[in-house]
């Protein structure tokens, strides 16, 4: 005889298991289903994890949790073929509790983070792959599995199953992502010893550094790299949206080897081994994308509910954030034995009138404005880059003759209508 | 444990035949012995095998302690383990040996449990302490390209089980001469609990890899089993015999049976590539004593080089088809299809 | 029928990388997993005890971590599992670990009396083999090693038919019960675990044990103290001759090969059949 639970949640990544987490503390009888070896296994992530979310689930978990150094230094660069011009922020204060962010390795983390929700009473079955929802009456009533005797029940299912949600398509909550609205990133983990990390980066112990790369890291398609320190490996990928990646017809590891090879970065990896290669897609469609997010007996979170905010590559935060409103929310309704839609539309309600929903919107064009209008990527990041070269060249103009000079190379090879007009579409995304 | 004194190897017996890494054994075993200064005895154990005791002598032993029963026509663990338990408490020897073959490790485990005494896994290496008295049986050791050696000081006798094909046999001599005991055992079939109702021997799907003069054998550096085609292509071109590292096997490219190294066969042919293969101990020992060893391999760092007669670096998928190419082209030139010897 | 299987948890070989510089182990990369050999025998034991009935219990020695190992073998299909686990284990080799296991079987007779215990042929860390034919020498009972299949279970004449891989071929070996089978992996193939399963190892707690709890135990044959062997020294082998590498293009590489190849004439004849 199938069991019932009281809900059950498919995939153990940061949303699927802080809903388990906060579900099983408050008492409820919680499984959680996950396709991987383990949580984690399975799972891409360069590797940002923020503190705020993570500390209202599990607090000052930074003490026993598997981080691989606390970010004290975030640095931006746009980059050109044979030069970058950067900027970022260092802080010594974010090297001390309770910190700011995090790098992770996900495979440890996940697996962790998973632990505290079995310990706090959820059941966790590897392994399996959740096939379809089961439906009856127009309400979920629990999952299918791939497994002999495969089904169980459950009063609600918890849709955390990242960023293709085959069980959210099946429903019919959302459709096949358009490929502008995902971006494929290729990552690779670089084994280099502690001492060469923190001498490259400028670091000491237990000090770890950011940094985004904008312009020729993606060959000026729409799409960013970035390249992150742990413990005693570099964290190093590339992402564009599939779309631009199809137009440009570009293979994803060809990005990554470019990037790895560019004359800005190969020192950064010299002498290092790669220890692993992951690809992955991001949800990049921003407010517009976010599908239908609870239905009778099943709400969605995480990736799988699309919550990303690409412009700043948040994600497990928001991944987090929802699992746990989505706990609050069916907590509520165990207590009123009422798992119908409108009920649990009260997570739908949390999580529009919540940061994420608000992050989301205030970027919602972004994502569309830059893949409409490659210039951003292709021509200004060049361009930046010389007017600095220019600056700084010591060659007896005044500054303020060089100023000039630059200005007029901008508005000279865009005409200056043009460029105001970018600029202005450009803050508008993003203001 | 003073009293405890020679070196014993068990003969392990195969329809008639004494299987060779018992006679590789009374090789290992007569240099022991030599340093130690003692005897060296065979254990012989079956029915109908009283014959064979000279062939131990020959083989380097100075006496044979033989059982010849019909309870011992087969091998079974309950009747063989009596029996050398008995002659061992009898006896007393300070070291004994055994082939690592299925009725080795068998037997042997049940032995050393019985007489408390330390027992060696696939020992690869042997040697002895003359000073101490002490068996130095070395084997590779989960944890790199490393071997370890095993000691057991305090309990006797000191025993092990060595990989076949490993040690050399001493060339047979039949003026040697040597002492044949034979024992009784005081065992019933009544009290027996196991019977061996029938003995099958393989006649299809035998790998031969033992037997083999060519082997191309390939590792995980071939990539998949799409690749690992390649492997066997070259060996059909040459009629050489497949071999295969444990990732190989442990991949599912292929079956046990071709796995060579220390869990899998070892082998000692005229030629073996190692193609894709790092080179790893476990590895390495069951092949290094072929004639002459090609290496194939793309990282000029491979340990597989250290081996090897003669390396190359270079791309797998690359370098087979070439040499197929060139042996077809030879075996053209040369009027006909290439045999091996 | 009650079916007691030994089971091991080891680190997983395949994914295992060794720092070639070191020589060592970068566990980093290495979760530990339920010894292969012992899942077949897990899966045999279930398979069994669907036709026979009866119960199947899992017993292991290591480490509180190792309880993994025994809620992998519930997954199988095990209905109980036991742990010993205590420091005084630590540093076991066979003989040390037979005696420990042995004792843990025989507490777990006194509860329902064990009709077979199965190991794995090896356990892939030390590659001994030796555990199994220990511990049915401590409890006196047969030991069938290397074992592809099992016959026939004749539960009324208290015996069973096995099939025995030797060198070559294989011996078909009939014995009393109780006694101790060692698995190949080609005894059976491990099957998808139904969901059922998945749920209730997922929410087993295994009974642990620490020595105090197996009763009369001779604390002297226990872990390292119990252990006759130790390892001496350890050494990377010596180099062997040869190691001559063959440069230049591509071309000369093979041609030098072929060179080297077809001067040994012992190796490649050609028969003019054709
Ligand atoms: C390269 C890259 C870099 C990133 N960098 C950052 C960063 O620095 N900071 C940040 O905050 N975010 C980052 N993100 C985004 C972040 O990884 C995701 O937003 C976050 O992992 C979403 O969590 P989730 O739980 O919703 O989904 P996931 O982490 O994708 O988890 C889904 C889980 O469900 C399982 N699953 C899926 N389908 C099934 C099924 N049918 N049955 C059973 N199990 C199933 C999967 O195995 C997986 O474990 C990055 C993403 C990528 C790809
Ligand atoms: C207790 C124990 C017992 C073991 N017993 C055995 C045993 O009996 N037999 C055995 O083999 N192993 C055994 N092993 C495993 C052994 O330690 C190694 O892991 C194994 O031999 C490695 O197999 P491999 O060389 O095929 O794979 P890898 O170590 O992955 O090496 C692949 C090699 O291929 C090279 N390569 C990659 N691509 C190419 C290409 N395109 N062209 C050419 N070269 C390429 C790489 O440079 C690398 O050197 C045992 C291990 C343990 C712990
Ligand atoms: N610590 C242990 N706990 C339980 N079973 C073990 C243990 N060690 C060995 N075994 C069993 O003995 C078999 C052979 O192991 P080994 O002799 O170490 O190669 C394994 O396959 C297990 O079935």
């Amino acid at each position: 005889m199938p069991e019932k639970f009281d809900v059950i949640i498919v995939g153990a990544g940061p949303a699927g298991t802080s809903c388990a987490f906060v579900c099983a503390k408050n008492g409820l009888n919680v499984l959680l289903i996950e396709r991987g070896e383990y949580p984690g296994s399975k799972n891409v992530m360069g590797g940002v994890l923020y503190r705020k979310q993570m500390e209202e689930l599990i607090p000052e978990f930074w003490k026993e949790a598997p981080l691989e150094r606390p970010v004290i230094e975030q640095r931006f660069w746009m980059m050109d073929k044979e030069s970058v011009v950067q900027f970022g922020y260092k802080g010594l204060e974010w090297g001390q509790e309770p910190y700011n962010n995090f790098t992770v390795l996900r495979a440890q983390f996940d697996q962790w983070f998973a632990q505290k929700a079995v310990e706090a009473g959820a059941l966790l079955v590897n392994e399996t792959v959740v096939t379809e929802c089961l439906v009856e009456d127009g309400k979920v009533v629990g999952v299918r599995t791939d497994r002999p005797d495969g089904d169980v029940f459950a009063d609600v299912v918890v849709l955390a199953d990242g960023v293709n949600s085959l069980l959210g398509k099946q429903l019919g909550f959302h459709k096949e992502f358009r490929p502008d609205e995902v971006a494929l990133t290729v990552m690779e983990v670089i084994n280099l010893s502690k001492d060469k990390i923190n001498e490259r980066f400028n670091l000491s112990e237990n000090q770890g550094c950011t940094i985004e790369i904008f312009g020729d890291s993606t060959k000026g398609n729409l799409g960013t790299a970035f390249l992150y320190t742990n413990k005693d490996s570099l964290n190093i990928g590339v992402g564009t949206t599939l779309s631009s990646m199809i137009k440009a017809k570009l293979k994803p590891y060809e990005l990554l080897d470019y990037l790895k090879t560019h004359p800005m970065v190969k020192p950064f990896l010299e002498g290092g081994e790669s220890a692993e290669y992951l690809a992955h897609l991001i949800p990049e469609g921003g407010y517009r994308s976010v599908p239908k997010v609870a239905g009778n007996g099943v709400v969605v979170v995480g990736d799988a509910a699309q919550l990303v905010n690409a412009i700043h590559r948040e994600g497990s935060n928001m991944a987090m954030a929802s699992g746990k409103m989505a706990a609050e929310t069916i907590i509520l309704a165990k207590h009123e034995g009422d798992f119908s839609e409108s009920s649990l539309n009260r997570y739908r309600e949390e999580l529009y009138g919540s940061f994420i929903m608000k992050d989301l919107e205030k970027y919602k064009d972004a994502t569309h404005v830059f893949e409409k209008y490659p210039q951003y990527l292709r021509d200004y990041v060049p361009m930046v880059n010389r007017a600095a070269s220019k600056f700084f060249t010591v060659d007896g103009t005044p500054k303020k003759d060089k100023q000039k000079e630059i200005m007029r190379s901008v508005t000279g090879e865009k005409g200056t209508i043009r460029v105001l007009k970018d600029i202005y579409r450009a803050w508008k995304a993003v203001k | 444990m003073e009293e405890n004194r020679g070196v014993w190897v068990f003969i392990e017996v195969n329809e008639g035949k004494i299987e060779d890494v018992s006679l590789e054994l009374l090789g290992a075993g007569r240099k022991l012995a030599d340093k130690l200064n003692v005897p060296l005895s065979g254990i012989l154990l079956g029915y109908g095998v009283k014959d064979l005791a000279c062939q131990v002598i020959y083989s380097g032993a100075d006496a044979v302690y033989v059982i010849d029963q019909p309870i011992l026509k087969h091998y079974r663990t309950e009747a063989f383990m009596k029996a050398v338990i008995q002659l061992a408490e009898k006896y007393r020897p300070e070291i004994f040996l055994y082939g690592a073959t299925p009725n080795g490790k068998d037997l042997a485990s049940a032995v050393a449990t019985d007489l408390s005494t330390g027992l060696t896994a696939d020992t690869t290496m042997l040697d002895v302490d003359v000073d101490k008295r002490l068996l130095e049986a070395s084997r590779p050791a989960f944890g790199g390209n490393i071997m370890a050696t095993i000691l057991c000081k305090k309990h006797r006798p000191q025993m092990a089980t060595v990989r076949p094909k490993v040690m050399k046999a001493l060339e047979p001599d039949i003026s040697r001469k040597g002492s044949i005991i034979e024992e009784d055992l005081n065992l019933k079939e009544e009290d027996m609990r196991t019977k061996v109702l029938e003995i099958v021997k393989n006649v299809t799907k035998k790998t031969n890899l033992a037997e083999a003069h060519v082997i191309v054998a390939g590792g995980k550096g071939l990539g998949d089993l799409q690749g690992f085609q390649l492997i066997h292509e070259l060996a059909d071109t040459i009629g050489a015999s497949v071999g295969a590292s444990r990732d190989v096997v442990e991949a599912g490219w292929l079956p046990h049976e071709y796995q060579v190294g220390q869990t899998g066969e070892t082998v000692t042919p005229k030629v073996y590539f190692a193609i894709g293969i790092s080179g790893a101990i476990q590895h390495v020992v069951g092949m290094k004593n072929s004639e002459l060893i090609i290496a194939i391999n793309k990282d000029p760092k491979a340990p597989i080089f250290d081996v090897a007669t003669y390396g190359i670096v270079g791309d797998a998928h690359e370098i087979i088809p070439k040499l197929i190419q060139q042996f077809k082209e030879i075996g053209r030139e040369k009027g006909g299809e290439i045999n091996y010897a | 029928m009650h079916i007691v299987v030994c089971v091991k948890q080891v680190p997983d070989t395949k994914i295992i990388k060794i720092n070639p510089k070191t020589n060592t182990l970068d566990r980093r990369s290495a979760p530990a997993i339920l010894n292969p050999y012992d899942a077949h025998a897990v899966q045999e034991a279930v398979r069994i005890k669907n036709l026979t009935g009866g119960t199947v219990s899992v017993l292991s020695m290591g480490p509180p971590q190792a309880v993994a190992v025994i809620k992998k073998s519930i997954e199988i299909g095990a209905d109980r599992g036991f742990l010993i686990s205590d420091r005084a284990f630590a540093g076991a080799d066979t003989l040390a670990t037979s005696y420990a296991l042995s004792k843990a079987l025989e507490k777990i007779s006194m509860d329902l009396e064990v009709d077979m215990v199965i190991c794995g042929k090896h356990a892939i860390d030390g590659d001994t083999g030796q555990v199994g034919p220990g511990i049915a020498r401590r409890l006196d009972i047969p030991p069938i090693t290397n074992v592809i299949e099992v016959t026939r279970i004749n539960l009324p004449e208290g015996n069973l038919i096995v099939k025995r891989k030797q060198i070559s071929g294989y011996e078909l070996i009939q014995s009393e019960l109780p006694c101790l089978l060692t698995v190949e992996k080609d005894i059976n193939d491990i099957e998808y675990a139904p969901m059922p399963n998945m749920i209730k190892a997922a929410r087993y707690e295994p009974v642990v044990w620490s020595v105090s709890d197996l009763g009369e135990v001779d604390r002297k044959q226990l872990g390292l103290k119990g252990s006759p062997t130790i390892v001496g020294k350890m050494f990377t082998p010596p180099k062997l001759e040869g190691g001559k590498m063959i440069e230049g293009a591509l071309e000369e590489q093979l041609n030098e090969l072929m060179d080297i190849l077809m001067e040994r004439k012992d190796l490649f004849s050609f028969n003019n059949s054709k």
